[in-house]
């Protein structure tokens, strides 16, 4: 367990660079978030509408898939370096997943 | 790693959640065992949709009368918007800010409370209908999935806070660092869930 953590005391350019860096990165976030609230209502109201059930659920089914990427790869930071072996690990589960709700609605019935 | 060492926000590493072994080794199995829950509520989802609206013969209950969309909404904003106050509090950690960061968390966790009332609320609205737990097969699967993540949600709550009132005198420092953005990986995956239980549960189960 002992190892040592190397520090490194930044100088004051490196220090400004990553502020500004970062604050850049949550001004990203915040985009992400409106985005999220967004798709958020176009799917309530896609269904508020009374469309067809066929027309609107394969809509809402999308906007949530895409809400959930922006989620994973901004909000969990997926996009970030150093995520292949999370990336791995999620997406197994994602398939293992997919293959028991598939299976469960073609073989289960009433 | 010595716990003592007192970092300032220009010593302070880029990646405090895994500058060190142990906390490299949480990030890999955080991650792990977020797999396997993807594989629990996928499992749940599966469920549902397999018994969904299926019960004993002359059953009154369909997800067309009980859901109700202006309260899912409502949750859905809540849990959403608890999802943004934990990037902010990682975005403080990341700048060594304890204070802003455990600020950000209360606010994280009192939406998340906030959620959950209106979940308890929603569950013994139901019951009092007669919707209870062991109805029928679509009641149990609809229970099992919902309350699930209401559980997950509760851990949650729990988790933030302990770390919280537990750190609360020690400010960060390499140690807790990356058990708060764990606790943060945590929340953003439970407003993953209800992304699509307000979406496969509420949205579609209102259209029939």
């Amino acid at each position: 367990m002992a190892h040592d953590v190397h520090t490194h005391v930044k100088s004051q350019t490196e220090y400004e660079y990553k502020r500004r860096r970062s604050a850049n990165e949550m001004r990203g976030q915040l985009t992400t978030f409106a985005i999220m609230i967004f798709l958020t209502l176009i799917a309530f109201t896609a269904v508020y509408a009374g469309f067809s059930p066929n027309l609107v659920v394969p809509i809402i089914l999308l906007l949530a898939v895409i809400q959930v990427i922006l989620q994973l790869y901004y909000f969990m930071h997926m996009s970030h370096k150093g995520h292949e072996t999370a990336s791995m690990f999620l997406y197994s589960g994602v398939i293992v997943g997919l293959i028991t709700v598939l299976t469960f609605v073609t073989i289960v019935w009433w | 790693m010595d716990l003592n060492t007192k970092y300032t926000p220009q010593s302070w590493p880029d990646h405090p959640e895994n500058s060190t072994l142990e906390g490299k080794n949480k990030f890999v199995g955080f991650w792990l065992f977020l797999g396997g829950e993807t594989v629990t509520f996928a499992s749940l989802f599966a469920t549902y949709l397999a018994l969904k609206n299926k019960g004993p013969s002359g059953m009154e209950f369909t997800t067309q009368g009980l859901f109700e969309l202006p309260l899912v909404f409502i949750m859905t904003m809540l849990l959403l918007t608890s999802s943004l106050t934990s990037v902010y509090a990682m975005y403080h950690m990341k700048n060594y800010n304890f204070k802003a960061m455990q600020a950000w968390l209360m606010v994280t966790v009192l939406l998340g409370a906030a959620f959950l009332g209106f979940e308890i609320y929603e569950f013994s609205h139901y019951v009092h209908l007669g919707f209870t737990f062991n109805q029928s097969a679509f009641s149990s699967a609809f229970f099992i999935l919902v309350g699930t993540h209401g559980a997950h949600v509760l851990v949650g709550l729990g988790w933030i806070i302990l770390l919280m009132v537990r750190n609360a005198k020690r400010g960060l420092n390499l140690y807790n660092a990356p058990k708060f953005y764990l606790a943060s990986l945590y929340w953003h995956f439970i407003d993953v869930v209800w992304v699509f239980i307000f979406t496969v549960v509420y949205l579609m189960g209102v259209m029939g």
